[in-house]
């Protein structure tokens, strides 16, 4: 490996190019320059603990310690899946759908690939579980908070067509089946496009790093494409559970549409 | 007893509605905009969470599945809704023979209408084309909000006769929020008026 090591005014320098950004975005009226500020910020201190924390984490493999980042990582990605959404659920299933949907997928395809695809000894170890679920944590909740807002924001503009189905003796299934299809395509798209463009387009995140880190290019290749299919599959599985329990909450056991079980718009 | 019977009914606007209509009684309801004539249809119906249970021919509505419920009371809203892209495909479960076409033709259609695009219809059309996919279904009873408000007196006659027929045909109980008090008085029958909360007989 021929690791060339970055240097603080590496970085320093590279941040220097965001602080033009804002800059411009000031100079242009464009609104965002405080946004793009506070995100490089944020995106600093947070890179910068986590690798701090992951350097702790390699040299002890303690579990508690690994099953507690786990717990903070799904618990951030579930509040993003909320965070995402111009009409929530009301009471705990606002929270719950999304972080339920992304445990069922992050954490069933994050094992599969653990235990039977790298058959790594002990399976928790931190170095290949951590990176691994961020991975798919960070994807399925795009997939997620996607396919879950589009079908809210569909069901609500929809009513009038919804409750004409059921008027005319639909089952809640039939009243939402377009919707739930549309739903989940728009959740799905994204990481399908990403996967049909990759390599042509751009060299995928995870690839580059690999890359600039040292790998030889096709063994990045190949952790990228592994990445790429297991994120597929954990997206669509958890997109599938958010809509078809997110499409089950919109009615009640009399097959109602109950809109009043969404939280007024926001934004 | 054959008919339609409202039981101890609430809405958020109406208290404790207790209601019956014989089989093929014709009932106007009326009251002031905002009054709660849609919410007490949309209560029978059981579109809207509410106290109160509904019997259909001494059959009680939660014996039933929502669907079924649905299909033997048949509501028409005010504004019709429509989702797919031609008439055609929102006629239920279409089979041969299909009574369809009469009603289409009753109604002062071309059968052909069928084929036709959403978009092109008027609101009117879209009315009328709404009670014959809801007259499809065979409902046992009927829930009509401001069926006629939307067409012209052609029209307006055509959708009287038709319902004055399948009431007559099918025994078919029958609550009728109209606007219209010559309509109210024309075709009959027993009236009443939502006001401070509570059903009343129309003076």
């Amino acid at each position: 490996m021929n690791l060339i090591a970055l240097s603080v005014w590496d970085l320093i320098l590279a941040a220097g190019l965001v602080v033009v950004l804002a800059a411009l975005s000031w100079r242009l009226c464009l609104g965002v320059e405080r946004r793009i500020l506070v995100a490089a910020l944020r995106g600093t201190v947070q890179l910068m603990l986590v690798g701090l924390v992951l350097k702790q984490l390699f040299a002890q493999a303690n579990p508690v310690l690994i099953g507690l980042i786990v717990l903070v990582m799904w618990s951030a990605a579930g509040w993003e899946v909320q965070s995402r959404q111009k009409r929530r659920y009301t009471g705990p299933w606002g929270y719950g759908i999304g972080t339920f949907s992304l445990f069922l997928s992050s954490f069933s395809v994050t094992l599969l690939a653990l235990l039977v695809i790298i058959q790594v000894e002990p399976w928790y170890q931190p170095r290949y579980l951590i990176p691994l679920l961020g991975m798919l944590l960070g994807n399925t909740m795009s997939g997620v908070a996607i396919a879950l807002d589009q079908l809210t924001r569909q069901a609500w503009d929809a009513r009038g067509c919804i409750e004409a189905r059921l008027l005319l003796g639909a089952t809640w299934e039939e009243a939402i089946a377009d919707l739930r299809r549309e739903a989940l395509r728009s959740g799905l798209i994204p990481i399908v496009n990403a996967m049909a463009a990759a390599g042509l387009v751009s060299l995928p995140g995870m690839m580059t790093g690999q890359i600039l880190a040292g790998s030889p290019p096709l063994e990045a290749a190949k952790y990228q494409l592994l990445i790429l299919f297991l994120i597929s599959a954990g997206t669509g599985l958890g997109a599938m559970a958010a809509v078809w329990i997110g499409s089950r909450r919109l009615f009640d056991d009399r097959q109602r549409l109950r809109l009043d079980r969404l939280t007024a718009a926001r934004r | 007893m054959a008919g339609l019977r409202l039981d101890g009914l609430s809405t958020a606007l109406l208290r404790e509605v207790d209601l019956t209509l014989v089989a093929g009684e014709r009932l106007f309801l009326s009251g002031a905009s905002g009054s709660g004539k849609s919410l007490l249809l949309r209560a029978v119906a059981d579109l809207d969470p509410h106290r109160g249970e509904v019997w259909l021919d001494e059959l009680p509505r939660s014996r039933l599945t929502p669907p079924e419920w649905r299909r033997r009371v048949g509501l028409l809203p005010a504004e019709s809704h429509w989702w797919a892209e031609t008439v055609g495909e929102h006629w239920r479960a279409p089979t041969a023979g299909s009574p369809i076409e009469a009603l289409l033709v009753a109604l002062g259609f071309d059968v052909d209408v069928s084929n036709w695009a959403i978009t092109r219809l008027s609101t009117g059309e879209r009315q009328r084309l709404a009670l014959a996919r809801l007259l499809l279904n065979q409902p046992q009873a009927l829930l009509l909000d401001e069926a006629t408000a939307n067409l012209d007196s052609v029209n307006r006659e055509r959708v009287e006769t038709m319902l004055e027929d399948y009431r007559a045909a099918h025994a078919t109980a029958m609550l009728w929020v109209s606007h219209d008090p010559e309509q109210r008085v024309r075709l009959g029958g027993r009236r009443l008026v939502i006001r401070e909360n509570r059903l009343e007989p129309e003076p």
